[in-house]
């Protein structure tokens, strides 16, 4: 398979949240803003990229040579929740404007069900190391990209009438729904 | 004490019924709702490690220290998710292959951690369980319920079985994606409604 249409697939055909069914806490949580959706887009695809890569260094390194496959997921979740904590403290010193910006997204990362999800289905899929790169890193654009278009519709609901029992997270729901009803035209692509 | 077993057990059933009324877990229930049979293959996964991790958590309560506790909650909530999914890849293999990455995926169910932080971290054991088995009940119900009406009408059968007859055109849009999306927000939206007429 080659790159280009791995990310095109990971980008629109088999969107992540959409399609995927991948990250819907924080994609229902934190779409009510727009700069915020901002924020946890950036977050994600810098930890998903990073994740990715640990946890398939984990599982090739030292999980399968001491056959320890069915340990990989109270490992992978440890890791990620580590790295999480990591990146936290070390933006915190290092870079603090950056730390201002993603910092309150961090901790909701861990229990991001998608940063999980993309290490899981890169061991599943079998990709190699380049494949694995691309893979995650156009996984988590496609779930920035979806978090900021769903944001961008969500602040239009304010100004909406919209009947009280469907206010907030039915209606969100059906709006993702329908987005997802477009996403699946892109599935003619590849 | 009996009275109050019950009730923690009951308010799992419609008080505070996942995914309806506490919104959380979406993802597995988006996901593994095409059919009712995975629907609550995936309750009865998820009822398993919830009544479990709740148990141990709530155990455990006065002796892990507060600073680490969300780390300490994952280790055991991926214990036993670890054990149901190799006691289903063992006895349930065609269920174990529906439900893919979702079974891992139990780890990060924020029904589960956020059950350990808000109740079993401050409740005796077996409060703790009970609470536990309410909302695993309510969860399973509701992910059976959900597959159920996506399966009728997307693909006319249930639990398998032909239902709607042969001339049926099955309505494909409900077993994709997108009518997940749509079929769980209308439900959440009736169930806002049939709460106003409750309590009117």
């Amino acid at each position: 398979m080659d790159y280009l249409t791995l990310a095109i697939s990971a980008i629109f055909i088999s969107n992540i949240l959409l399609i995927q069914y991948l990250g819907n806490c924080p994609f229902l949580g934190v779409s009510k803003k727009m700069d915020t959706a901002l924020g946890m887009g950036g977050a994600v695809i810098f930890v998903m990229t990073l994740a990715a890569v640990i946890t398939w260094a984990v599982q090739y390194k030292l999980l399968e040579p001491f056959d320890l496959g069915y340990l990989q997921t109270i490992v992978f979740i440890l890791v990620i929740a580590a790295l999480v904590q990591f990146i936290e403290m070390f933006l915190k010193k290092a870079v603090p404007p950056l730390y201002k910006s993603l910092g309150i997204f961090l901790p909701l990362i861990t229990t991001n069900c998608a940063v999980l999800g993309v290490a899981l289905i890169n061991i599943k899929e079998e990709y190699d190391f380049l494949q694995m790169l691309v893979f995650s890193i156009t996984s988590a654009i496609g779930f920035s990209l979806a978090l900021v278009l769903f944001a961008g519709i969500r602040e239009k609901f304010e100004t909406a009438r919209i009947p009280r029992s469907y206010q907030g997270t039915a209606i969100g729901l059906i709006t993702a729904g329908l987005m997802a009803l477009a996403f699946l035209g892109f599935s003619g692509m590849v | 004490m009996q009275g109050s077993l019950v009730q923690e057990f009951t308010k799992g059933l419609w008080k505070e019924i996942p995914p309806f009324r506490l919104v959380l877990g979406l993802c597995p229930t988006l996901a593994v709702t095409k059919a009712a049979d995975t629907g609550l293959g995936m309750g009865v996964a998820a009822t398993f490690v919830l009544v479990f991790s709740n148990l141990i958590v709530s155990l455990l309560r006065n002796v892990i220290p507060n600073k680490v506790r969300i780390a300490c909650y994952i280790v055991v909530i991926a214990t036993f998710v670890v054990i149901t999914e190799l006691v289903m890849q063992a006895y349930t293999y065609p269920l174990y292959q529906a439900l893919g990455i979702f079974i891992p995926l139990i780890v990060v169910n924020c029904i589960i951690l956020g059950r350990a932080e808000a109740f079993a971290g401050k409740n005796p054991p077996l409060l703790s369980a009970a609470d536990g088995l309410g909302i695993g009940v309510g969860y399973t119900l509701a992910l059976t319920l959900l597959g159920g009406i996506r399966e009728l009408f997307g693909s006319g059968t249930l639990f398998g079985h032909g239902v709607m007859g042969a001339g049926y055109e099955p309505f494909r849009f409900m077993v994709q994606a997108p009518g997940a999306f749509v079929c769980l927000g209308l439900m959440l939206g009736l169930m806002n409604v049939v709460e106003a007429i409750r309590t009117r």
